[in-house]
């Protein structure tokens, strides 16, 4: 998907510079780098919330400066760092968001917003009329990936999707990411710094450093790295005595 | 006590100023948001674009209120008299808070939550309705909350311009020197201002508590707000009667009004206690009010800036003829002049066989006299008075305030004051107003105006207005102006008296 020479750069200096990257259909990609390696970046590339300063960068074979710009966006979900939940609507009223944008009638509406808070194991009865405020952090980010899923786009975003919860329920989301993933088959772009979530969730990693993309491979393979721009990054994996996945798919 | 009764016998009285008051709060309020909030956004978005607005909004809070309205009455469109120009000063002052609150409450949005709209493909419309105004909502509703007391309070002045409320018992009761008439508007006015706070505070907290969606219920508050002007609606009186803001003139107002009403059966609106010359005169061009008593001296000098004229006859016939062009027709003096007044002790006048200004010249240099400041600084007032009557006291005469005057003779702390030659304190403390045989001071008659095109539609009231002439002497006028200063009786009350008895004596036939 990112074809060619790509680079933006915003008034901070150059943040990326030269990536060519192709983001296989059904796949998901995790990109891994230190704080300001460029990776939200590449995300907010990929939605047109940033255009390129040279290059292309091409959803579904499109450049993003030939889209309309709100379609390519209602067509791309896409899942915040910090969730993004509007506190002033419901759970329900957050996952219909991009269904109301399109303008669907009410009855598809709600049969998919329940489908998907079941889908992200919460109750939709129980759930649906509560305000973000009275939701733990993982109910949080569940009701951001029913958000992001309810229009069921080709392709979903995640931007440290589950940086800010405690380890315990991290491991409860992948575990549940990986599920919902095998009956989707989305196309997936997970932007993390931490290499075992990266390993955990991704077929495909790509390691960013100075704006460039250091290795592109999947996980055994880049276990194996002896680049010394990704060896850094695997380290805290290796003291913690992490397992790497054997296979997934 | 005293405050409560007056306010239940004024029930209905009360209640429609109450309404007036509302409604021009609620009118101004709703179309200080109409433009507030947007100019708020717009500032946010466009600082540059923005940034004239929140000057505007600010400056025209540093204005006096008083002084607002004194330069919009004028303006066309905006100006005139009445609720009109009374909600443009208000919205004027009801727009910085709302305007400041709207980018304080659109700054304060976490930009997340901007990120996920755009993210999420709303457009920029989308993203302020859905996102951004709901969010912002329970500040900008903070900000309403501090235009609605501001406008609550502000209004009470719009009855200067006679708009109507709660004000117009406070200014009514401050030039009658009746300080339970103050409170009847003054206390409402607070209460008004208490209670509106209390209800928008609880509309805010309900927003911010998300229990109801927040842009709906602000829809139904500015209907609310606009109820009071359907409550309002009433057949308008065909003719307006205006008045200056002291007690004569209320009176005067109260006679013209009840006499034609009388004469005629038609409704009379009343638009008492006016700001003072200026604002009746502009009141009257514009066709605001439809008659007022003015001064001939005071039409002469200060609405048509005529050099000094003396001979009665001559200002009347001046004044007549300026105002003609205008359209306003004088109608014949109802009979006192309302001019300086010369006074001395009663039982000295009986004793030394006063009678003129003149007859003092030989008692002034054993005597001390006492004027108001501007007749001592006037050349109309005081130099000119003693060179034309050739006067020396034995000292240079005192400077003392006008309220103070009477009394200061009265208690003998003085021997010769100037007055009013109508004000009632002349006969309760039993002074005596000596001629000005001379011609010294210019004539101050009293006469209705009219705008003449309201005297041929309606010739009634010409001969309504015309069966007063010269019928009310100094005297009268000094009585009925001593039973509302002194004996708090209501002007209304001593007019239909005044009339009554012109009714039992029939104007002799000449």
């Amino acid at each position: 998907m990112f074809e060619h020479v790509h680079y933006a750069r915003p008034p901070a200096g150059r943040v990326l510079d030269g990536i060519d990257l192709v983001i296989a259909r059904g796949a998901v990609v995790a990109l891994v780098g230190r704080s300001g390696a460029g990776k939200s970046t590449m995300l907010r590339l990929i939605n047109g919330l940033l255009l390129p300063d040279g290059g292309t960068v091409s959803v579904l074979g499109r450049p993003t400066t030939d889209w309309d710009l709100l379609q390519l966006r209602r067509g791309i979900g896409y899942v915040l760092q910090d969730v993004g939940l509007f506190p002033h609507l419901t759970v329900e009223e957050n996952v219909a968001v991009v269904p109301s944008l399109l303008k669907w009638d009410r009855g598809r509406t709600s049969a998919r917003v329940r489908e998907m808070l079941q889908l992200v194991g919460l109750e939709p009865n129980t759930f649906g009329q509560r305000h973000v405020r009275q939701l733990s952090g993982g109910q949080r980010q569940r009701v951001g990936v029913a958000r992001a899923l309810a229009a069921d786009p080709e392709l979903l975003l995640m931007d440290e999707p589950f940086g800010a919860l405690d380890p315990v329920t991290r491991s409860e989301l992948h575990r549940e990411f990986r599920g919902i993933q095998t009956r989707l088959r989305k196309t997936v772009v997970i932007v993390t710094h931490d290499m075992a979530e990266a390993f955990a969730l991704a077929d495909m990693v790509g390691v960013l450093s100075d704006g460039c993309i250091a290795a592109y491979d999947s996980p055994r393979a880049l276990a194996r790295s002896t680049d010394p721009r990704v060896t850094p990054l695997l380290a805290p994996l290796v003291e913690l005595g992490a397992v790497l996945p054997s296979n997934h798919s | 006590m005293t405050l409560t009764r007056f306010l239940a016998a004024h029930r209905a009285e009360l209640l429609s100023l109450l309404l007036q008051h509302l409604r021009l709060v609620g009118i101004s309020t709703v179309a200080a948001i109409a433009i507030g909030v947007p100019a708020g956004l717009l500032a946010v978005r466009r600082p540059r674009a923005g940034a004239p607005i929140v000057w505007l909004a600010n400056v025209a809070q540093t204005i006096p209120s008083l002084a607002m309205f004194g330069f919009l009455l004028p303006l066309p469109l905006v100006g005139g008299l009445g609720a009109r120009v009374a909600i443009v000063v208000l919205v004027l002052y009801a727009l910085l808070p709302i305007v400041r609150t709207t980018i304080t409450g659109m700054r304060g949005i976490d930009p997340v939550l901007i990120e996920a709209g755009t993210a999420l493909g709303m457009s920029s419309r989308q993203l302020l309705w859905r996102v951004q105004l709901p969010l912002a909502l329970p500040s900008i509703v903070a900000g309403i909350r501090v235009a609605v007391v501001i406008g609550v309070g502000t209004a009470t002045i719009a009855a200067a311009v006679g708009a109507g409320g709660l004000g117009e018992y406070i200014f009514r009761g401050l030039s009658m020197v009746d300080s339970t008439m103050v409170l009847a508007g003054a206390v409402p006015a607070a209460a008004l201002a208490l209670v509106l706070d209390g209800l928008l505070l609880g509309i805010e907290r309900l927003i911010v508590s998300r229990r109801v969606p927040g842009l709906a219920l602000v829809a139904a508050l500015a209907a609310a707000l606009t109820i009071p002007l359907a409550m309002t609606g009433r057949a308008a009186p065909r003719i307006t009667v205006g008045s200056k803001n002291f007690t004569e003139q209320i009176i005067l107002g109260e006679l013209l009004a009840q006499a034609i009403e009388h004469e005629t059966g038609y409704s009379v609106g009343r638009r008492l206690d006016l700001g003072g010359t200026f604002i009746c005169d502009t009141a009257l061009s514009s066709g605001d009010i439809d008659l007022y008593v003015e001064y001939t001296g005071t039409a002469d000098t200060a609405v048509f800036k005529n050099a000094s004229e003396t001979d009665a006859a001559r200002v009347l016939e001046r004044v007549r003829r300026q105002y003609a062009d205008r359209g306003i027709t004088v109608l014949p003096p109802l009979g006192f002049d309302n001019t300086f007044a010369i006074l001395v002790r009663g039982a000295d006048a009986r004793r030394l066989g006063l009678h003129t200004i003149d007859d003092v010249r030989q008692y002034a240099p054993e005597w001390r006299a006492g004027f108001g400041y501007e007749f001592l600084q006037r050349a109309d007032g005081y130099p000119g008075l003693s060179r034309t009557y050739g006067l020396r006291f034995a000292a240079p005469p005192r400077a003392m305030d006008l309220s103070l005057i009477y009394r200061a003779l009265a208690e003998r702390q003085v021997d010769l004051i100037a007055g009013d030659a109508t004000n009632g304190l002349i006969a309760a403390y039993d002074l005596s107003m000596l001629q000005d045989s001379r011609h010294y001071f210019p004539p101050y008659d009293a006469v209705p105006l009219a705008r003449t095109s309201v005297l041929l539609r309606y010739p009634a009231v010409r001969a309504a207005l015309t069966s007063l002439a010269g019928r009310l002497t100094a005297d009268e006028m000094r009585r009925m102006n001593r039973a509302v200063d002194e004996e708090h009786q209501d002007p209304a009350v001593v007019a239909r008296a005044f009339l009554a008895k012109l009714e039992r004596e029939p104007a002799s036939k000449e």
